[in-house]
């Protein structure tokens, strides 16, 4: 138990947790643009009532986000102080530009989203909106830059041990940035829209303020629809990525011990990897699947995992497993909107009830293969900490275990704390249902507003 | 003025505005347990509602600045600080999740309590850190090379003291600004006392800073620094006294104006103290300073952001001026 591991354990632990809430900011506030929108264009009360009940989940979700996001950014500097300094020139400024152009922005309009309701135009208030939407993806894709960088690394020279910058652009923009990007936004996008989808189904399950809840259903759908299928082409091109710019951790994630050098690389389906034999205790096969997925052809070569040194190994058993596991939620969440599209033509996507029960108890998948993929990402980096040039183990600040030690028992007992409170506070927002009682804000109602009365209720 | 000592002006720039801003936001919380009832503090938590989290950005923008312009004071006073700022940070975990979670409690008694010791605490770990700067740092090879515990000293405790009165003057004199009535009533009262207190810990500190940092001393009686350092605490001084008489004649805005005019002064006095000093006693700005190239693309980026971030920053307060109405987390 050094210094070491435990700082990695513990950033592990933060960003696990952190990662949750952003994931949601960023879907729900893209959602909640597509409300606001309906509410402007169409001035149908209903699409006001919507906003307000969505709001306030986007509301607590976002606090926890931010509280929990400052950590990390102090966490760099507390248990990876060799490699800040090392880094720093380089890395730096994109954590720099993070928070002056898109944390500065979420945090600035967030007021104007959620009080603003009765100080500012109807207009100002759909502006509010956006820019905290817009400052959520902003965020994301400095993050992601900074990420993608200590996974690609670009732009940079080393000077006794000390990385330089020599090209800024070719730094934000290496060789990830992109597909990364793609895939965590989607995932961000989907992953909301599935969560949005189980929370209305409870309600038409139920059969209470069904005109919201298919309405917000239906909403969720359309997205679902559009960012699934996408996710999964954008996964394979995150995939490809990998095989290129980061040989060990693909060939950790599909197992794949020696390099095929006649003929094509097996997909393994399932296996049973052993570290220490160098192969897998047995796997379940498909022939050239492996050089068909990652390069596109029967016999392409793919490096195996003993073309490594031992040291330069991340852990195939954590990596194979979390991989196929994000995966195979990526495709059930494809089917299930398969499912949505033969329903929907059938005339009865909002009422039948197994699928409604389904999307019900699939609303987490999204969170699950968020996770899942971060593993993937991170454990297969290591045993590095910038790709091919520094080791984790030489990052870490010069401080005593017992430190880390105090600081993971704390981080551990707040994040159950905060996190039971989060559930139980965000089913009562959701158990309360929306309200459409109170009166609106006179500088809310549109001119020729259409009340709820005027629409047919059920 | 070379890049570097502009970097420097940028940061303690923003450490300064996150103090103030974030400072009436902390304060507010540490007078939950004085208020009367829970009335009284959904109006406090009212009036800080719409800006609290704009407020604290400017700490994550601080932190941020310094990892880009003086990696190695980011590094080395982030390992030597590591317990005070992480206990800094988990008492604004729960000062934070407080706003959303009271706002949907029935019992809102634990978060009540949570609101109060989360800022407490977050308070008490600022004065550990700064007071922990000010005790000197050991470094090697531009490495943090001292124990865990190095920060914990009598000076340090002292300063976290001085804190708590400081935020409590803030926020109770931006309560005057934001409520009316019996609470804006009982925040005159606190407001009073609290002056009082900051000014005998801002002396106490004012003269046992030079001789907890020697180096300190010298600015204070030697050329040149001399010339002009005395000018702080005298404008400190003023600012209390124009803080006594407008709390007097019940003003509503100039309170909060002078106590911030008092905690600039302080602050002020303060880097004069330590400048060029980085990390005290012995790294200075320029040894901790970043590559040229970083400074220069960065600096880009806050000439054509920050004034925006300035703007709709003023904008939000101007949307949210007046008197705490009705709106905010209570009622929902």
């Amino acid at each position: 138990m050094d210094a070491v591991f435990l700082s990695r354990i513990q950033f592990a632990v933060t960003t696990m947790f952190h990662i949750l809430f952003p994931v949601l900011t960023m879907g729900l506030a893209l959602y909640l643009v597509v409300v606001e929108s309906l509410w402007l264009m169409t001035k149908q009360e209903i699409y006001y009532r919507m906003y307000r009940f969505w709001v306030k989940l986007f509301a607590i979700n976002f606090g926890i986000g931010v509280v929990s996001g400052v950590v990390l950014e102090f966490e760099f500097g507390t248990n990876f102080s060799h490699f800040s300094q090392s880094v720093g020139n380089v890395f730096s400024p994109l954590l720099g530009f993070e928070v002056m152009t898109a944390f500065f922005l979420e945090a600035g309009f967030l007021g104007i989203m959620l009080f603003g309701w009765e100080r500012v135009r109807r207009s100002i208030h759909f502006l509010a909106t956006c820019l905290v939407s817009f400052g959520a993806i902003l965020s994301a894709f400095w993050i992601l830059a900074a990420n993608s960088w200590m996974q690609t690394p670009a732009g940079y020279k080393l000077v006794n041990g000390k990385f330089m910058v020599t090209d800024f652009a070719a730094a934000i923009f290496n060789p990830s940035l992109f597909a990364r990007m793609g895939h965590m936004t989607l995932a961000s996008f989907e992953t909301s829209a599935f969560v949005v989808a189980g929370i209305s189904a409870y309600y038409l399950l139920k059969g209470e303020y069904v005109d919201i809840f298919r309405r917000s259903l239906g909403i969720a759908l359309v997205m679902a629809a559009l960012f699934a299928p996408l996710q999964v082409y954008q996964g394979d091109v995150s995939g490809r990525q990998v095989f290129h710019h980061q040989p060990a951790k693909l060939a950790a994630m599909e197992a794949h011990w020696e390099t095929n050098i006649k003929g094509g690389a097996p997909f393994a389906v399932l296996a049973f990897p052993v570290m220490e034999a160098e192969n897998n205790l047995l796997s379940i096969d498909i022939p050239d699947g492996l050089s068909l997925l990652v390069t596109h052809s029967f016999e392409g070569r793919v490096r195996g995992l003993k073309e490594f040194p031992k040291k330069d190994r991340p852990n195939v058993f954590i990596l194979f497993w979390s991989f196929r596991l994000m995966v195979a939620i990526g495709f059930v969440l494809l089917f299930v909107m398969v499912w949505a599209a033969v329903l929907w033509r059938r005339g009865c996507l909002f009422s039948h009830r197994p699928f409604l029960r389904t999307l019900l108890i699939f609303h987490p998948l999204g969170f699950f293969a968020t996770e899942l993929g971060w593993v993937t990402n991170e454990v297969g980096r290591q045993p590095w900490l910038v790709y091919n040039v520094m080791r984790t183990a030489e990052g870490v600040s010069p401080i005593p275990a017992g430190n880390v030690i105090w600081s993971l028992s704390l981080f551990l007992i707040i994040f159950i704390v905060v996190g039971t409170s989060y559930f139980y506070y965000v089913l009562k927002a959701i158990r309360t249902g929306p309200d459409m009682a109170s009166p609106i804000p006179p500088i809310q109602r549109p001119a020729g507003m259409q009340a709820l009365r005027d629409i047919k209720t059920r | 003025m070379d890049l570097i000592t502009l970097w420097a002006c940028l940061l303690a720039l923003a450490i300064l505005l996150y103090v103030v801003l974030d400072g009436f936001s902390l304060g507010i919380a540490l007078l939950f347990q004085a208020a009367r009832d829970e009335e009284e503090r959904d109006t406090m938590i009212n009036s800080i509602a719409p800006v609290w989290d704009a407020n604290q950005t400017w700490l994550v923008f601080g932190g941020g600045a310094l990892f880009v312009a003086f990696p190695m004071i980011y590094g080395v006073l982030f390992s030597g600080l590591y317990i005070p700022l992480l206990t800094f940070i988990f008492g604004l975990i729960f000062r934070g999740v407080t706003f959303e979670f009271r706002a949907n409690a029935t019992r809102k008694g634990p978060w009540n309590t949570a609101f109060f010791l989360g800022s407490l605490v977050a308070v008490i770990a600022q004065g550990l850190t700064l007071g922990g700067i000010l005790s000197g740092t050991k470094v090697a090879e531009g490495q943090f090379a001292g124990g865990p515990f190095d920060w914990l000293t009598p000076f340090s405790v002292t300063v976290s003291l001085a804190l708590i009165a400081g935020y409590i003057l803030l926020g109770s004199t931006y309560l005057l600004v934001k409520t009316e009535g019996p609470v804006q009533e009982r925040a005159y009262s606190k407001a009073f006392r609290a002056a009082w207190v900051v000014l005998l810990f801002q002396i106490l500190v004012t003269i046992w800073t030079p001789f907890h940092y020697p180096s300190a001393l010298a600015h204070w009686i030697h050329p040149p620094r001399i010339y002009f350092i005395w000018v702080f605490p005298l404008v400190g001084l003023l600012a209390f006294y124009g803080l006594v008489q407008s709390l007097n004649a019940r003003r509503e805005v100039l309170p909060f104006v002078f106590s911030s005019v008092f905690f600039f002064a302080g602050y002020l006095g303060l880097i004069a103290s330590i400048y060029p000093y980085a990390i005290p006693p012995s790294i200075t700005f320029q040894e901790a300073a970043a590559q040229q190239e970083t400074l220069r693309f960065t600096l880009w980026g806050v000439i054509l952001v920050l004034p925006l971030v300035l703007g709709y920053t003023v904008y939000s307060y101007a949307v949210f001026r007046g008197k705490v109405r009705k709106e905010g987390y209570y009622p929902h």
